[in-house]
């Protein structure tokens, strides 16, 4: 299956491009990550707790971040065994771009595939996992970026920064 | 009045007792002091390149006695395929080995690379997890007209292409037929996919292996349909364990429906590793396993053209199909799409001129074999649905045009190489109008359509060939087996009997219906008979059951056993009452002399046999045991004339199954209350496929239909009341039963009558729908009709 999707980003482009290669900010985004070791330039090993459907399972893979063109350009590419629930292959093209002053737009173009009792079981659901789980990385990451987007909290005082842009800038 | 007892009764499925109340003792119930479990490791993808297997950190898991792979069957032979066909050029087909487990590749999802023995089920699963396997991921070989095209990528890379043969039929006629196409007054064109299926039995397959060093004798617990196939294809072929050292038992089977006729790899494993490990291994499938380890059915996909003349008076037919053999030749596969499909091609018309090319082609997907029908209903379906096309292109009414074209005189000999024994198409053809209420149809049809739904009424004509089969002409034809039928008769001093019967019952209800032949040919209560099916140490060689063969073959061969038993105790019965012989007449398990008032009790001529003190020794040997061995002349040839009835929903595409009547020519019935329900499973199944069911795979080769979820089996609300008749009679002439077999008639002409029934609905609400593949799902339908 495959999926597009943008947002925009509240964080100049160097920022955004630098939280795409922290190992800490993708740990965080991935859902369901509980380990994460490596860098940016050698790869990750990744431990991922997932459901997908009525299958449950512990996947052990490789996140690469391949075609780098700093600051606009980069593929995740993920590769996770599941053991007896299968495997699950996933890869986003990601795109950024620079809207105005502080703001950046965010474009990522997703593939995923799964095989064995994964694509037995779940082939019905996949797509909607899919779109749920690059959703949820992609919020996740605008969160870290920019932080959280709670209206009430945005009403009540000003937008504090997410912690990778605080973290950054401070 | 019906009878109560005998042949033509209903009698109650005396099995049932047992099934109903889990009393039933089915290979699962099989438990083995010190038994070992066996937890197969399956690929996860269709096609890829085995690069290594590192068992050691699963091996040191707690509980497990071994890891094997395919080095430990080296020096095995792999599992052999028993039906050799030859191709249009007098070549024979391409044979791939097929090992026990993957050697080096892996063909389909599902295929076995290594199996963990351990103490426990649970110890084996969770060993398996720490198994590394690091297998490269290969193109995956899906579309079988790609997989033919130059350059393709090859299923197995020792054979020149994925064609497994390109066969012909009949090849001499082929030029004829062209030209009868290319001159014909009209011709129909029909393209369509028979959709893959997967059988289903409600018991999945189970394995348990067992070895005796004492006498150096293996066991293997089955569930099979035919215990001694496999004995002979295991013990010769794969693991060469000589047969009177090795014994199949197939206890209580749930269900087979053709996927548990094979010999599978599960079945080679564990009795080899109940050797190795000097413990008992059992196998149990879980319904995952059986999706992609079943053999599956059906997946052709046919071109059928069909030239008319201005009557519409069939001239010929040319069928062009591809059929999917799956990543291996499973036990019978290449004969389904050949033998048992092409010779149906005439159905019940006198075609003159029929060719039937059919390519068989490896993929990347589970091996496909017989399954309920097996050829037959891929035959019965392109030619129903050809000549409904052809009526409404022609502007004849679809039931004119059959009869225009029915066979009517018999014995019949069709170009394509049966000659069909007996047969009445219009009586059955015109008692499913009476029973269909057919004449009420338009009235039904208008109360649909003030409703807003559309109705459709739709029949199919089929015949099919059982009573599997004369061996002399299946061996000209490849089959690497004899194809006929055991029984041994044996009578007990008491005058109870033991039939040893070489047939198998998987739920057909054998142990009635064989009691009721041999209480009616000696005149005694069916209680005093049973049956003994399914254990090569206790029935002689026998073939099993499928092609609705078990009463026609089978039944014929406790015919002939009992025959023998009834000649030799009239002899006793003369000697007792010092009568001639030819004056001895049994009647209701009385032996009297003619004329006169003489006689004796059928129990006092069988304690005569085994205590012969006043017995003619000097002409017979003691006892009353025989055993026949039956191979029949002919197939037998049921036919019938099934009508659907539905109504669409065109809002929603939603195709609900009014009503569904059939009426079959079974021959004679011994117990009519089986063959009805013989009848209903398989238009279940019939309407299932036609429906409902579906195996489908992605462009990876990922099957993701593999559960209850995806894969939609019929239900009882998907169903209407079935009207079943099989009152139109003709005998088949070369059976002593003169019965024809009816296990697969139901599934075999229930598509396409469900087909027509939904293009009718369409036609008639104005929508030109010329054709929708199976399964009509409300999607397939709805689509169809908005263009």
């Amino acid at each position: 299956m495959k999926l597009n999707d943008s947002r925009t980003i509240n964080a100049d482009i160097g920022i955004v491009w630098a939280a795409l290669l922290d190992k800490n900010v993708l740990q965080a985004c991935v859902p369901g990550c509980t380990e994460m070791s490596g860098s940016a330039d050698e790869g990750f090993e990744a431990t991922v707790v997932q459901k997908v459907g009525p299958v449950k399972a512990t996947f052990k893979g490789a996140v690469a971040l391949n075609d780098r063109v700093e600051p606009t350009n980069l593929t995740i590419k993920g590769e996770g065994k599941g053991g007896a629930a299968g495997f699950a292959n996933g890869g986003a093209v990601v795109t950024l771009e620079k809207v105005e002053a502080g703001f950046t737009q965010l474009t990522y173009e997703v593939e995923a595939k799964v095989g064995g009792k994964l694509a037995q079981l779940g082939s019905r659901i996949i797509d909607g996992f899919a779109k749920k789980m690059a959703d949820e990385f992609f919020s996740r990451f605008q969160e870290a970026v920019e932080g959280p987007a709670d209206p009430a909290e945005d009403a009540a005082e000003a937008k504090k920064p997410g912690w990778f842009k605080r973290m950054v800038t401070s | 009045m019906p009878k109560d007892n005998g042949i033509g009764a209903s009698s109650k499925r005396r099995e049932d007792v047992r099934f109903l109340t889990g009393a039933g003792r089915y290979t699962d119930d099989i438990n083995i002091h010190g038994q070992a479990y066996a937890h197969f490791v399956r690929s996860d993808v269709a096609h890829g390149t085995i690069n290594g297997i590192d068992a050691s950190a699963a091996e040191a898991m707690p509980g497990v006695l071994k890891v094997f792979t395919a080095t430990d069957f080296e020096g095995v032979g792999g599992i052999p395929c028993g039906w050799q066909v030859t191709d249009r050029h007098g070549e024979p087909m391409q044979e791939p080995k097929h090992p026990v487990l993957a050697e080096g590749k892996v063909r389909h999802v599902g295929d076995p690379i290594a199996v963990v023995v351990a103490e426990s089920l649970g110890q084996a699963r969770d060993a398996a997890e720490a198994l590394e396997i690091d297998i490269s991921e290969l193109p995956a070989v899906m579309d079988m007209k790609d997989a033919l095209t130059e350059g393709a990528a090859k299923v197995h890379d020792d054979l020149t292409s994925n064609l497994c043969y390109d066969w012909g039929f009949v090849e001499e006629n082929r030029e004829a037929v062209d030209d009868a196409i290319n001159g014909a007054h009209h011709v129909t064109t029909l393209e369509l996919r028979n959709n893959r299926l997967v059988a289903n039995p409600m018991e999945p397959r189970v394995a348990v292996g067992d070895y005796s060093a004492a006498d150096d004798e293996h066991t293997l617990y089955t569930t099979s349909q035919n215990p001694h196939v496999i004995r002979l294809l295991m013990g010769a072929f794969v693991l060469g364990i000589p047969e009177h050292k090795l014994r199949v038992v197939a206890p209580d089977v749930g269900g087979g429906f053709g996927a548990k006729i094979y010999h599978y790899a599960e079945e080679a494993f564990c009795t080899f590793a109940a050797k190795a490990l000097r413990r008992p291994v059992k196998w149990t499938s879980s319904r995952s396993e059986a999706f992609m380890s079943d053999a599956h059915g059906r997946d052709h996909v046919t071109k059928i053209e069909l030239a008319m003349d201005e009557q519409g008076k069939f001239l010929a037919i040319r069928t062009d199909t591809h059929a999917n053999m799956g990543a291996y030749l499973s036990t019978f596969a290449p004969s389904i799409p050949t033998w048992l499909h092409g010779t149906l091609m005439a159905g019940n018309y006198t075609t003159p001129l029929i060719y039937v090319n059919v390519k068989a082609v490896f993929t990347n997907t589970v091996p496909v074999d017989a399954y309920r029908g097996a050829g037959r209903p891929e035959a019965t379906f392109q030619l129903e649905r050809v000549v409904d096309k052809a009526a409404r292109e022609m502007g004849i009414d679809p039931i004119e045009l059959r009869r225009r074209n029915f066979i009517t005189e018999f014995p019949y000999a069709t170009p394509v190489a049966v000659e069909y024994d007996t047969g009445d198409y219009n009586a059955t053809m015109d008692k499913l109008l009476e029973i269909s209420d057919h004449s009420g149809f338009e009235v039904r049809a208008a109360e649909s359509k003030a409703n807003g739904k559309l109705r459709g009424f739709g029949i199919a004509h089929y015949i099919e060939a059982c009573g599997i089969a004369p061996s002399n002409l299946v061996g000209q034809l490849g089959a690497r087996a004899g194809l006929y039928e055991s029984a041994t008769v044996r009578v007990n001093a008491t005058g109870s009997i033991s039939v040893f019967t070489g047939s198998h019952s998987h739920g057909q209800g054998h142990e009635t219906t064989f009691a009721q032949v041999v209480a009616e040919m000696i005149g005694i209560d069916e209680g005093q008979v049973d049956i003994v099916h399914g254990d090569t140490s206790k029935t002689p060689m026998g073939m099993g059951t499928y092609g609705s063969r078990s009463l026609a073959v089978g039944g014929s061969a406790m015919v002939r056993a009992t025959e023998k038993i009834i000649n030799k105790a009239r002899k006793i019965a003369a000697h007792l009452m010092e009568a001639a012989e030819a004056d001895i007449e049994l009647k209701d398990g009385q032996f009297t002399v003619a004329g006169t008032d003489k006689s004796v009790a059928w129990g006092d001529v069988t304690l005569a046999a085994y205590v012969p003190h006043n017995y003619p020794l000097e002409d017979i040997e003691p006892g009353l045991e025989e055993t026949a061995f039956y191979d029949p002349a002919n197939f037998t040839y049921p036919s019938g004339a099934y009508g659907c009835e539905v109504e669409v929903d065109p809002e929603t595409g939603k195709v609900k199954v009014l009503g569904f009547a059939a009426a079959d020519d079974f021959g004679n019935v011994v117990n009519p209350m089986i063959v009805e329900g013989q009848v209903q499973g398989g238009l279940a199944q019939g309407i299932g496929q036609a429906l409902l069911e579906n195996c489908a795979y992605d462009q990876d080769g990922q099957l993701i239909s593999a559960s209850y979820m995806d894969y939609a089996m019929p239900r009882a609300d998907d169903l209407p009341m079935f009207t079943v008749d099989h009152s139109c009679v003709t005998p088949c002439t070369h059976n002593p039963l003169g019965v024809k077999g009816c296990g697969e008639a139901g599934a075999i002409g229930s598509p396409p009558a469900l087909v027509n029934a939904v293009i009718d609905a369409l036609q008639r609400g104005g929508h030109d729908v010329k054709h929708i593949d199976m399964p009509l799902s409300p999607d397939r339908v709805w689509t169809a009709m908005n263009g």
